[in-house]
Protein backbone atom coordinates (compact mmCIF):
# COMPACT_ATOMS: atom_id res chain seq x y z
CA UNK A 1 0.00 0.00 0.00
CA UNK A 2 1.69 3.50 -0.97
CA UNK A 3 0.97 6.04 1.72
CA UNK A 4 0.53 9.78 0.39
CA UNK A 5 0.79 12.82 1.59
CA UNK A 6 2.70 12.02 4.80
CA UNK A 7 4.70 13.98 7.07
CA UNK A 8 7.83 12.14 5.89
CA UNK A 9 7.06 12.65 2.18
CA UNK A 10 6.51 16.67 2.40
CA UNK A 11 9.12 17.33 4.74
CA UNK A 12 10.81 14.90 2.72
CA UNK A 13 10.69 17.21 -0.32
CA UNK A 14 11.92 20.00 1.09
CA UNK A 15 15.28 18.17 2.22
CA UNK A 16 15.98 17.40 -1.90
CA UNK A 17 16.20 20.83 -1.95
CA UNK A 18 19.06 21.87 0.58
CA UNK A 19 22.18 23.75 -0.81
CA UNK A 20 20.37 24.69 -4.09
CA UNK A 21 18.55 27.95 -5.38
CA UNK A 22 14.65 28.15 -5.78
CA UNK A 23 14.11 31.29 -8.38
CA UNK A 24 10.60 33.28 -9.51
CA UNK A 25 10.24 33.00 -12.84
CA UNK A 26 6.61 34.29 -14.86
CA UNK A 27 7.04 32.88 -17.96
CA UNK A 28 7.32 29.08 -19.25
CA UNK A 29 10.96 30.76 -21.02
CA UNK A 30 11.93 32.19 -18.05
CA UNK A 31 11.48 28.86 -16.39
CA UNK A 32 14.16 26.76 -18.46
CA UNK A 33 16.51 29.43 -18.32
CA UNK A 34 16.38 28.87 -14.39
CA UNK A 35 16.01 25.02 -14.53
CA UNK A 36 19.42 25.69 -16.98
CA UNK A 37 21.37 27.55 -15.07
CA UNK A 38 20.52 24.93 -11.78
CA UNK A 39 17.61 25.98 -10.11
CA UNK A 40 16.40 23.02 -7.64
CA UNK A 41 12.50 24.16 -8.25
CA UNK A 42 10.76 27.32 -9.58
CA UNK A 43 8.32 29.53 -7.99
CA UNK A 44 5.73 30.17 -10.80
CA UNK A 45 3.76 33.68 -10.59
CA UNK A 46 2.32 36.47 -12.44
CA UNK A 47 4.58 39.13 -11.24
CA UNK A 48 7.54 39.18 -9.77
CA UNK A 49 7.62 40.60 -6.29
CA UNK A 50 9.48 43.86 -6.94
CA UNK A 51 6.65 43.89 -9.63
CA UNK A 52 4.63 43.58 -7.12
CA UNK A 53 5.66 46.16 -4.41
CA UNK A 54 5.15 49.00 -7.66
CA UNK A 55 1.77 47.82 -8.79
CA UNK A 56 0.49 48.44 -5.26
CA UNK A 57 -3.62 47.11 -5.58
CA UNK A 58 -4.40 43.42 -4.36
CA UNK A 59 -1.76 40.41 -5.30
CA UNK A 60 -3.82 37.21 -5.67
CA UNK A 61 -3.38 33.35 -6.80
CA UNK A 62 -1.44 33.41 -9.71
CA UNK A 63 -2.89 32.82 -13.35
CA UNK A 64 -3.71 29.04 -13.39
CA UNK A 65 -2.72 28.85 -16.65
CA UNK A 66 0.67 30.36 -16.42
CA UNK A 67 1.06 28.16 -13.35
CA UNK A 68 0.10 25.09 -15.87
CA UNK A 69 2.43 26.62 -18.82
CA UNK A 70 5.06 26.69 -16.56
CA UNK A 71 4.86 23.18 -14.70
CA UNK A 72 4.70 21.97 -18.42
CA UNK A 73 8.07 23.50 -19.09
CA UNK A 74 10.36 21.80 -17.04
CA UNK A 75 10.73 18.67 -15.09
CA UNK A 76 12.37 20.76 -11.71
CA UNK A 77 9.53 21.28 -8.72
CA UNK A 78 7.48 23.80 -9.55
CA UNK A 79 6.04 25.88 -6.68
CA UNK A 80 3.01 28.66 -6.63
CA UNK A 81 2.33 30.93 -4.09
CA UNK A 82 -1.76 31.20 -2.46
CA UNK A 83 -2.53 34.41 -0.26
CA UNK A 84 -2.28 33.84 3.51
CA UNK A 85 -5.37 31.53 4.81
CA UNK A 86 -6.54 31.64 1.09
CA UNK A 87 -7.52 27.72 1.74
CA UNK A 88 -9.47 27.61 -1.62
CA UNK A 89 -6.26 29.10 -3.51
CA UNK A 90 -4.30 26.29 -1.77
CA UNK A 91 -6.98 23.69 -2.54
CA UNK A 92 -6.83 25.08 -6.14
CA UNK A 93 -3.17 24.84 -6.18
CA UNK A 94 -3.16 21.41 -4.50
CA UNK A 95 -5.44 20.14 -7.65
CA UNK A 96 -3.84 21.47 -10.17
CA UNK A 97 -0.66 19.48 -9.23
CA UNK A 98 2.15 22.10 -8.08
CA UNK A 99 4.31 20.23 -6.17
CA UNK A 100 4.76 23.34 -3.12
CA UNK A 101 2.22 25.32 -2.29
CA UNK A 102 3.64 28.73 -0.45
CA UNK A 103 1.27 30.82 1.82
CA UNK A 104 3.05 34.03 1.00
CA UNK A 105 2.85 37.47 2.63
CA UNK A 106 3.98 38.41 -0.99
CA UNK A 107 0.89 38.17 -2.11
CA UNK A 108 -2.06 40.37 -0.05
CA UNK A 109 -3.47 38.66 2.63
CA UNK A 110 -6.94 37.14 2.61
CA UNK A 111 -7.19 36.40 6.45
CA UNK A 112 -5.93 38.57 9.29
CA UNK A 113 -6.18 35.97 11.60
CA UNK A 114 -6.05 32.60 10.69
CA UNK A 115 -3.00 31.09 8.40
CA UNK A 116 -4.37 27.94 6.12
CA UNK A 117 -4.50 24.95 8.18
CA UNK A 118 -2.06 22.72 6.20
CA UNK A 119 -1.96 19.38 7.97
CA UNK A 120 -5.03 17.52 5.75
CA UNK A 121 -3.19 18.68 2.69
CA UNK A 122 -1.45 16.29 0.63
CA UNK A 123 0.96 19.32 -1.21
CA UNK A 124 3.66 20.32 1.11
CA UNK A 125 3.91 23.97 2.53
CA UNK A 126 6.61 26.45 2.58
CA UNK A 127 5.71 29.31 4.98
CA UNK A 128 7.88 32.99 5.72
CA UNK A 129 8.66 33.47 9.48
CA UNK A 130 10.77 36.71 10.71
CA UNK A 131 11.51 35.02 13.90
CA UNK A 132 11.62 31.71 15.61
CA UNK A 133 7.75 31.94 16.85
CA UNK A 134 6.52 32.56 13.97
CA UNK A 135 7.98 29.80 12.69
CA UNK A 136 7.07 27.28 15.03
CA UNK A 137 3.71 28.26 14.73
CA UNK A 138 3.27 27.74 10.67
CA UNK A 139 5.45 24.23 11.51
CA UNK A 140 2.72 23.71 14.09
CA UNK A 141 0.02 24.20 11.53
CA UNK A 142 1.41 21.69 9.24
CA UNK A 143 4.48 23.92 7.16
CA UNK A 144 7.27 21.06 6.03
CA UNK A 145 9.40 24.22 5.37
CA UNK A 146 10.26 27.31 6.30
CA UNK A 147 11.60 30.27 4.73
CA UNK A 148 13.05 33.33 6.43
CA UNK A 149 10.87 36.36 5.20
CA UNK A 150 12.99 38.96 4.72
CA UNK A 151 11.91 41.75 2.46
CA UNK A 152 10.94 40.57 -1.14
CA UNK A 153 11.41 42.74 -4.13
CA UNK A 154 13.57 44.99 -2.38
CA UNK A 155 17.36 44.17 -3.44
CA UNK A 156 18.09 44.80 -0.25
CA UNK A 157 19.81 41.87 2.24
CA UNK A 158 19.21 43.43 5.84
CA UNK A 159 15.85 42.12 6.37
CA UNK A 160 17.00 38.63 5.70
CA UNK A 161 19.55 38.67 7.98
CA UNK A 162 18.04 40.11 10.89
CA UNK A 163 14.96 37.56 10.36
CA UNK A 164 17.63 34.50 9.42
CA UNK A 165 19.92 35.75 12.84
CA UNK A 166 16.76 36.31 14.68
CA UNK A 167 15.39 32.33 14.19
CA UNK A 168 19.32 30.98 14.83
CA UNK A 169 19.62 32.90 17.36
CA UNK A 170 15.80 32.05 19.17
CA UNK A 171 17.25 27.89 18.86
CA UNK A 172 20.19 28.51 20.77
CA UNK A 173 18.67 30.38 23.34
CA UNK A 174 16.00 27.52 23.31
CA UNK A 175 18.78 24.58 23.46
CA UNK A 176 20.44 26.43 26.75
CA UNK A 177 16.55 27.16 28.38
CA UNK A 178 15.47 25.96 31.79
CA UNK A 179 11.45 26.75 31.56
CA UNK A 180 10.68 25.62 28.32
CA UNK A 181 6.85 26.33 29.37
CA UNK A 182 7.52 29.78 28.84
CA UNK A 183 8.37 29.44 25.66
CA UNK A 184 5.72 27.65 24.37
CA UNK A 185 3.75 29.97 25.96
CA UNK A 186 5.09 32.99 24.39
CA UNK A 187 5.54 31.29 20.71
CA UNK A 188 1.39 30.16 21.26
CA UNK A 189 2.65 26.56 20.49
CA UNK A 190 2.60 23.15 22.02
CA UNK A 191 5.97 21.92 24.68
CA UNK A 192 6.29 18.77 22.82
CA UNK A 193 7.51 21.02 19.12
CA UNK A 194 9.41 23.52 21.69
CA UNK A 195 11.13 20.65 23.31
CA UNK A 196 12.14 18.84 19.78
CA UNK A 197 13.44 22.55 18.50
CA UNK A 198 15.46 22.30 21.79
CA UNK A 199 16.87 18.75 21.77
CA UNK A 200 18.02 18.77 18.04
CA UNK A 201 19.23 22.43 18.41
CA UNK A 202 17.55 23.25 14.86
CA UNK A 203 13.77 23.30 13.05
CA UNK A 204 12.33 19.98 12.41
CA UNK A 205 12.12 21.10 8.39
CA UNK A 206 14.23 22.49 6.50
CA UNK A 207 15.24 26.36 6.79
CA UNK A 208 15.68 28.41 3.38
CA UNK A 209 16.19 31.99 3.17
CA UNK A 210 14.31 34.07 1.50
CA UNK A 211 13.52 38.35 0.47
CA UNK A 212 16.59 40.73 -1.03
CA UNK A 213 19.19 38.34 -2.37
CA UNK A 214 20.68 39.89 -5.47
CA UNK A 215 24.34 38.71 -5.86
CA UNK A 216 26.60 35.82 -5.07
CA UNK A 217 27.58 37.45 -2.47
CA UNK A 218 24.28 37.93 -0.52
CA UNK A 219 23.61 34.38 -1.53
CA UNK A 220 27.28 32.41 0.38
CA UNK A 221 26.43 35.18 3.49
CA UNK A 222 22.65 34.16 3.67
CA UNK A 223 24.33 30.30 3.94
CA UNK A 224 26.44 30.69 6.19
CA UNK A 225 24.28 32.23 8.29
CA UNK A 226 22.41 29.72 8.48
CA UNK A 227 19.82 28.78 5.68
CA UNK A 228 19.98 24.76 3.95
CA UNK A 229 19.00 26.95 0.68
CA UNK A 230 18.23 30.08 -1.16
CA UNK A 231 14.97 31.71 -2.39
CA UNK A 232 15.87 34.31 -5.25
CA UNK A 233 13.07 36.25 -6.54
CA UNK A 234 13.60 39.46 -8.23
CA UNK A 235 17.64 39.01 -7.87
CA UNK A 236 17.69 37.12 -11.03
CA UNK A 237 15.26 38.62 -13.58
CA UNK A 238 15.21 42.49 -12.40
CA UNK A 239 18.94 42.16 -12.89
CA UNK A 240 20.53 42.98 -16.26
CA UNK A 241 22.07 39.51 -17.34
CA UNK A 242 19.26 36.82 -15.77
CA UNK A 243 21.12 33.76 -17.00
CA UNK A 244 24.30 35.05 -15.62
CA UNK A 245 23.37 36.21 -12.37
CA UNK A 246 21.06 32.55 -11.92
CA UNK A 247 24.14 30.71 -12.46
CA UNK A 248 26.50 32.53 -10.27
CA UNK A 249 24.47 32.79 -7.38
CA UNK A 250 23.88 28.71 -8.12
CA UNK A 251 27.41 28.33 -7.96
CA UNK A 252 27.84 30.63 -4.83
CA UNK A 253 24.98 28.53 -3.09
CA UNK A 254 26.86 25.45 -3.60
CA UNK A 255 30.24 26.65 -2.71
CA UNK A 256 28.99 29.43 -0.27
CA UNK A 257 31.68 28.62 2.44
CA UNK A 258 34.39 28.99 -0.83
CA UNK A 259 35.50 32.60 -1.50
CA UNK A 260 37.32 31.50 -4.33
CA UNK A 261 33.97 30.47 -6.01
CA UNK A 262 32.58 33.69 -4.82
CA UNK A 263 34.88 35.57 -6.88
CA UNK A 264 34.86 33.21 -10.16
CA UNK A 265 31.07 33.45 -9.66
CA UNK A 266 30.93 37.01 -9.22
CA UNK A 267 33.58 37.48 -11.61
CA UNK A 268 31.37 35.55 -14.28
CA UNK A 269 28.95 38.11 -14.76
CA UNK A 270 31.19 40.53 -16.48
CA UNK A 271 31.91 44.26 -16.30
CA UNK A 272 28.45 45.26 -18.10
CA UNK A 273 26.65 43.29 -15.19
CA UNK A 274 24.11 45.30 -13.09
CA UNK A 275 22.67 43.45 -10.17
CA UNK A 276 19.05 44.96 -9.32
CA UNK A 277 17.79 48.09 -8.11
CA UNK A 278 17.72 48.06 -4.40
CA UNK A 279 15.63 49.84 -1.56
CA UNK A 280 16.37 51.69 1.44
CA UNK A 281 13.69 49.89 3.40
CA UNK A 282 14.30 52.94 5.96
CA UNK A 283 12.75 55.43 3.45
CA UNK A 284 9.65 52.69 2.38
CA UNK A 285 6.43 53.40 4.71
CA UNK A 286 5.93 50.71 7.16
CA UNK A 287 2.45 50.24 5.39
CA UNK A 288 4.01 49.03 2.74
CA UNK A 289 6.10 46.66 4.15
CA UNK A 290 5.85 42.74 3.19
CA UNK A 291 7.35 40.93 6.06
CA UNK A 292 4.85 42.15 8.99
CA UNK A 293 1.93 40.25 7.16
CA UNK A 294 0.84 37.58 8.80
CA UNK A 295 3.05 36.98 12.44
CA UNK B 1 31.91 -1.38 12.21
CA UNK B 2 35.46 -1.06 12.79
CA UNK B 3 38.60 1.34 10.73
CA UNK B 4 38.37 -1.42 8.44
CA UNK B 5 35.34 -0.50 6.58
CA UNK B 6 36.64 2.62 4.83
CA UNK B 7 35.24 5.65 4.80
CA UNK B 8 32.24 6.53 2.69
CA UNK B 9 31.72 10.09 0.83
CA UNK B 10 28.17 11.53 0.01
CA UNK B 11 28.26 13.90 -2.77
CA UNK B 12 27.76 17.31 -1.19
CA UNK B 13 27.22 19.55 -4.16
CA UNK B 14 22.80 19.57 -3.12
CA UNK B 15 20.74 17.55 -1.62
CA UNK B 16 20.08 15.46 1.60
CA UNK B 17 23.78 15.10 2.06
CA UNK B 18 23.70 15.86 5.98
CA UNK B 19 20.75 12.84 6.03
CA UNK B 20 23.47 10.83 4.54
CA UNK B 21 25.83 10.86 6.63
CA UNK B 22 24.17 11.00 9.47
CA UNK B 23 22.65 7.43 8.42
CA UNK B 24 26.26 6.53 7.86
CA UNK B 25 27.82 7.36 11.29
CA UNK B 26 24.65 5.87 13.44
CA UNK B 27 25.93 2.71 11.81
CA UNK B 28 29.97 3.32 13.14
CA UNK B 29 31.41 4.31 9.78
CA UNK B 30 33.31 6.99 8.66
CA UNK B 31 31.86 9.61 6.35
CA UNK B 32 32.49 12.73 5.00
CA UNK B 33 30.73 15.04 2.18
CA UNK B 34 32.35 15.02 -1.12
CA UNK B 35 32.95 18.58 -2.78
CA UNK B 36 35.77 18.30 -4.93
CA UNK B 37 38.34 15.94 -6.36
CA UNK B 38 40.84 15.86 -3.54
CA UNK B 39 37.73 14.90 -1.31
CA UNK B 40 37.07 11.98 -3.70
CA UNK B 41 40.52 10.79 -3.79
CA UNK B 42 40.05 10.51 0.89
CA UNK B 43 37.15 7.60 0.20
CA UNK B 44 36.68 4.41 -0.34
CA UNK B 45 33.14 4.42 -1.53
CA UNK B 46 30.53 7.44 -2.74
CA UNK B 47 27.15 7.85 -2.29
CA UNK B 48 25.00 9.96 -4.44
CA UNK B 49 22.33 11.28 -2.25
CA UNK B 50 18.19 12.74 -3.58
CA UNK B 51 18.24 15.88 -5.01
CA UNK B 52 17.63 17.65 -8.67
CA UNK B 53 19.22 15.49 -11.07
CA UNK B 54 19.71 17.96 -13.71
CA UNK B 55 21.00 20.69 -10.63
CA UNK B 56 23.88 18.35 -9.73
CA UNK B 57 24.85 17.18 -13.17
CA UNK B 58 25.80 20.56 -13.68
CA UNK B 59 27.79 21.29 -10.65
CA UNK B 60 29.48 17.72 -11.36
CA UNK B 61 30.51 19.17 -14.80
CA UNK B 62 30.83 22.89 -13.62
CA UNK B 63 33.32 21.42 -10.53
CA UNK B 64 35.14 18.85 -12.53
CA UNK B 65 33.48 16.16 -10.41
CA UNK B 66 31.97 13.93 -13.20
CA UNK B 67 35.56 12.81 -14.89
CA UNK B 68 37.12 11.75 -11.38
CA UNK B 69 33.56 10.12 -10.38
CA UNK B 70 33.69 8.02 -13.43
CA UNK B 71 37.29 6.83 -13.00
CA UNK B 72 36.95 5.95 -9.69
CA UNK B 73 33.75 3.81 -10.09
CA UNK B 74 35.39 1.95 -13.22
CA UNK B 75 38.27 1.01 -10.71
CA UNK B 76 36.32 -0.63 -8.69
CA UNK B 77 34.96 2.23 -5.95
CA UNK B 78 31.51 1.32 -4.63
CA UNK B 79 28.88 3.51 -5.87
CA UNK B 80 25.08 3.91 -3.98
CA UNK B 81 22.53 6.32 -5.72
CA UNK B 82 19.16 7.60 -4.39
CA UNK B 83 16.56 8.67 -6.29
CA UNK B 84 18.75 11.59 -7.73
CA UNK B 85 21.49 9.53 -7.67
CA UNK B 86 19.67 6.47 -9.28
CA UNK B 87 19.54 8.73 -12.50
CA UNK B 88 22.79 10.60 -11.61
CA UNK B 89 24.31 6.85 -12.83
CA UNK B 90 21.78 5.64 -15.20
CA UNK B 91 22.73 5.48 -19.13
CA UNK B 92 19.53 7.47 -19.92
CA UNK B 93 16.83 9.09 -19.32
CA UNK B 94 13.41 7.96 -21.06
CA UNK B 95 12.25 10.65 -23.73
CA UNK B 96 14.96 13.40 -22.72
CA UNK B 97 18.59 14.41 -23.86
CA UNK B 98 19.07 14.87 -20.20
CA UNK B 99 23.15 13.87 -19.82
CA UNK B 100 23.73 11.37 -17.08
CA UNK B 101 27.06 9.81 -15.98
CA UNK B 102 26.44 6.60 -17.85
CA UNK B 103 28.02 4.00 -15.17
CA UNK B 104 24.61 1.54 -14.96
CA UNK B 105 23.46 -0.02 -17.81
CA UNK B 106 19.98 1.34 -17.22
CA UNK B 107 17.16 3.45 -18.18
CA UNK B 108 15.56 4.83 -16.08
CA UNK B 109 11.83 7.36 -16.16
CA UNK B 110 11.69 10.75 -14.32
CA UNK B 111 9.15 11.09 -11.77
CA UNK B 112 7.73 7.96 -13.14
CA UNK B 113 5.50 7.60 -10.19
CA UNK B 114 4.05 11.42 -10.45
CA UNK B 115 4.58 14.20 -9.00
CA UNK B 116 4.80 15.48 -5.23
CA UNK B 117 1.14 14.83 -4.64
CA UNK B 118 1.73 10.80 -5.58
CA UNK B 119 5.47 11.18 -3.53
CA UNK B 120 4.44 8.19 -0.32
CA UNK B 121 5.66 5.70 1.90
CA UNK B 122 5.66 2.26 0.86
CA UNK B 123 6.51 -1.19 2.64
CA UNK B 124 8.80 -2.95 0.30
CA UNK B 125 10.27 -6.48 0.17
CA UNK B 126 13.61 -6.67 -0.64
CA UNK B 127 14.78 -10.25 -0.33
CA UNK B 128 18.28 -9.43 0.15
CA UNK B 129 17.71 -7.57 3.30
CA UNK B 130 15.37 -10.24 4.86
CA UNK B 131 12.45 -11.25 5.40
CA UNK B 132 10.87 -7.97 7.03
CA UNK B 133 9.81 -5.64 4.62
CA UNK B 134 11.70 -2.10 4.03
CA UNK B 135 9.88 1.51 4.91
CA UNK B 136 10.36 3.09 1.51
CA UNK B 137 10.01 6.60 1.04
CA UNK B 138 9.30 8.05 -2.59
CA UNK B 139 9.46 11.80 -3.27
CA UNK B 140 9.03 12.16 -7.18
CA UNK B 141 10.73 9.19 -7.43
CA UNK B 142 11.94 7.43 -10.75
CA UNK B 143 11.87 3.89 -11.73
CA UNK B 144 14.12 1.09 -14.00
CA UNK B 145 12.69 1.16 -17.42
CA UNK B 146 15.21 -0.86 -18.91
CA UNK B 147 17.79 -3.00 -17.41
CA UNK B 148 20.79 -4.26 -18.90
CA UNK B 149 21.88 -7.93 -18.38
CA UNK B 150 24.63 -7.55 -16.22
CA UNK B 151 21.98 -6.01 -13.93
CA UNK B 152 20.33 -7.68 -10.87
CA UNK B 153 17.13 -6.36 -9.75
CA UNK B 154 16.55 -6.16 -5.67
CA UNK B 155 13.28 -4.75 -5.23
CA UNK B 156 10.43 -3.71 -7.35
CA UNK B 157 7.05 -1.63 -6.77
CA UNK B 158 4.09 -2.45 -8.84
CA UNK B 159 6.13 -4.36 -11.31
CA UNK B 160 8.89 -1.71 -11.87
CA UNK B 161 12.75 -1.94 -10.67
CA UNK B 162 13.40 0.55 -7.55
CA UNK B 163 16.12 -1.10 -6.87
CA UNK B 164 19.03 -2.56 -8.74
CA UNK B 165 22.61 -3.16 -8.25
CA UNK B 166 25.44 -4.02 -11.44
CA UNK B 167 28.62 -5.45 -9.96
CA UNK B 168 30.08 -2.21 -7.12
CA UNK B 169 26.81 -0.06 -8.59
CA UNK B 170 23.99 0.17 -6.57
CA UNK B 171 20.75 2.56 -6.99
CA UNK B 172 17.50 3.06 -5.43
CA UNK B 173 14.50 4.80 -6.58
CA UNK B 174 13.73 5.21 -2.94
CA UNK B 175 15.71 6.99 0.60
CA UNK B 176 16.56 4.57 2.73
CA UNK B 177 18.10 7.99 4.48
CA UNK B 178 15.16 9.15 5.31
CA UNK B 179 13.38 6.01 7.73
CA UNK B 180 15.17 5.22 10.73
CA UNK B 181 15.47 1.55 8.79
CA UNK B 182 19.77 1.08 8.53
CA UNK B 183 19.81 -2.15 5.95
CA UNK B 184 20.32 -0.36 2.99
CA UNK B 185 22.71 1.72 4.17
CA UNK B 186 24.58 -1.91 5.99
CA UNK B 187 23.94 -3.44 2.66
CA UNK B 188 26.03 -0.73 1.02
CA UNK B 189 28.58 -0.76 3.90
CA UNK B 190 29.24 -4.45 2.78
CA UNK B 191 29.85 -3.53 -0.51
CA UNK B 192 32.56 -0.86 0.38
CA UNK B 193 34.49 -3.58 2.92
CA UNK B 194 34.33 -6.06 0.34
CA UNK B 195 35.87 -4.06 -2.12
CA UNK B 196 38.59 -3.01 0.41
CA UNK B 197 39.19 -6.69 1.21
CA UNK B 198 39.40 -7.35 -2.65
CA UNK B 199 41.86 -4.50 -3.16
CA UNK B 200 43.95 -5.94 -0.08
CA UNK B 201 44.14 -9.25 -1.53
CA UNK B 202 45.59 -7.71 -4.86
CA UNK B 203 47.91 -5.66 -3.17
CA UNK B 204 49.27 -9.05 -1.30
Amino acid sequence: MAETGTITVKRGLAQMLKGGVIMDVVTPEHAVIAQEAGAVAVMALERIPADIRAAGGVARMSNLELVQSIMDAVTIPVMAKCRIGHFAEAQALQQLGVDFIDESEVLTPADEQYHVDKTPFTTPFVCGARNLGEAMRRINEGAAMIRSKGEAGSGNIVEAVRHMRAITESIKELAEAKDLKAYAREMRVPLKLVKEVAEAGKLPVVLFCAGGISTPADASLMMQLGAEGNFVGSGIFKSNNPRAFAKAIVDATTHFADPKVIVEASLSLGKDSRAMEGLDLRKVPESELLAPRGN
Amino acid sequence: MGTNAGTVGVLALQGDVVEHLAALKESGVQAVPVKSKEDLGRVDGLIIPGGESTTVMKLLDRFELAEPVIARTREGMPLWGTCMGMIVVARDVTGTQQPTLGLMDISVRRNAFGRQNESAEVSLPIPVLGGKNFPAVFIRAPWVERAGRAVEVLAERDGRAVMVRQENMLATSFHPELSGDRRVHEYFMRMVSDALVGKRRKIA
